[in-house]
């Protein structure tokens, strides 16, 4: 199913919802989570998997599992933006996507108008790739690394 | 940006490599998901638990949680918010605009003086414009006079959204 396709009414029941709520901010590390992770929401663990496999199929959940920081494992991260003139956007776009390190890249309504992220194995790959589009396009990269992230979690009331 | 991770994790041993090389698509859906993983990759129930918990502890796994496809929950409206906020108080601030529910990725980030004042960006997610921008004047009170001014940019399309993956160790 489509990412970009919001669920019909009444696709999803109190269960469900309540599923997706307690299940945005953690899942037990133990021989049997879902047995476990079912019991405050009064289910049976099977009925929990059941749920949880209709709520993907359904496309109400886009990932269920662990979640990991890529720059604890090594990698390098750079959200960067560009002002590009409207005449040369297309090309600056076939440039800029050509790199593999942009991992995505969106059109934005400012004069800074295209942000991408760079996502690199070391720090000085992100310097390298963006020096090589300033290059290519004769552009400034105006880069914004993250100084401090404030992660709490994304908890949809669904 | 989440969270699902790129390129060679030259910090990680070969076991956890392989451990996030198997989970990175999601955890098996049977009844005890650490002991199949552990079947597939030759290691106990007990081992897999003890990395994972070990890896969660360093920061590597963030957490364990379902991920709602916001916009299938009909959240199809989003705007990154920018703020010019007194550095002396932006992390409290930060913080803060982090915690509200309908705020993801919440960052600090450098200026770049004179286009760019703006220090805190937090994506907010609404049903329709017009929610977002109301979420966005909450925010606006929320920093008060911490903030000498702010932007909300909204993405008229997307250029390119590649699937993050580990690759399988080589």
């Amino acid at each position: 199913m489509n990412r970009r396709t919001v669920l019909p009414e009444g696709s999803l029941d109190a269960t469900d919802r309540a599923i997706l709520n307690a299940l945005q901010d953690g899942f037990p590390l133990s021989p049997r989570p879902f047995d476990e992770a079912a019991e405050p929401l009064g289910l049976a663990g099977a009925e929990l998997i059941a749920r949880l496999a209709r709520l993907r199929e359904v496309g109400a959940t886009t990932r269920f599992g662990p979640f990991f920081d890529a720059a604890a494992m090594g990698g390098a991260f750079c959200l960067c933006a560009m002002a590009v003139p409207e005449a040369d956007f297309e090309a600056v776009v076939t440039k800029v996507n050509a790199h593999d390190e942009v991992a995505h890249n969106y059109a934005r309504d400012h004069a800074l108008n295209m942000w991408f992220v760079l996502a690199t194995d070391t720090p000085e790959g992100i310097d390298r790739t963006a020096a090589e589009i300033e290059r290519e396009t004769g552009l400034e990269v105006l880069m914004f690394p993250k100084l401090e992230e404030f992660f709490i979690g994304f908890r949809v009331q669904a | 940006m989440n969270e699902v991770a790129d390129r060679v994790p030259e910090t990680l041993d070969p076991v956890d490599r392989r451990i996030v090389t198997a989970t990175q698509a999601g955890l098996p859906l049977v009844p005890a998901p650490y002991a199949e993983i552990g079947r597939w990759l030759g290691l106990t129930e007990a081992e897999v638990i003890a990395r994972m918990e070990a890896m969660q502890a360093r920061g590597v796994i963030r957490r364990i949680a379902v991920a709602p496809n916001h916009y299938a929950l009909g959240m199809t409206a989003n705007g990154m918010s920018v703020w010019d906020v007194d550095d002396a108080r932006a992390s409290a601030l930060g913080q803060r605009v982090g915690a509200l529910p309908y705020v993801t990725h919440c960052y600090l980030r450098p200026r770049a003086r004179p286009m760019w004042p703006y220090n805190l960006f937090a994506m907010l997610h609404g049903s329709t414009r017009e929610e977002v921008e109301a979420k966005r004047q909450d925010v606006a009170a929320l920093l008060g006079d911490a903030c000498a001014a702010s932007d909300i940019l909204y993405s008229t399309r997307i250029l390119k959204k590649t699937g993050l993956r580990l690759r399988d160790g080589d």
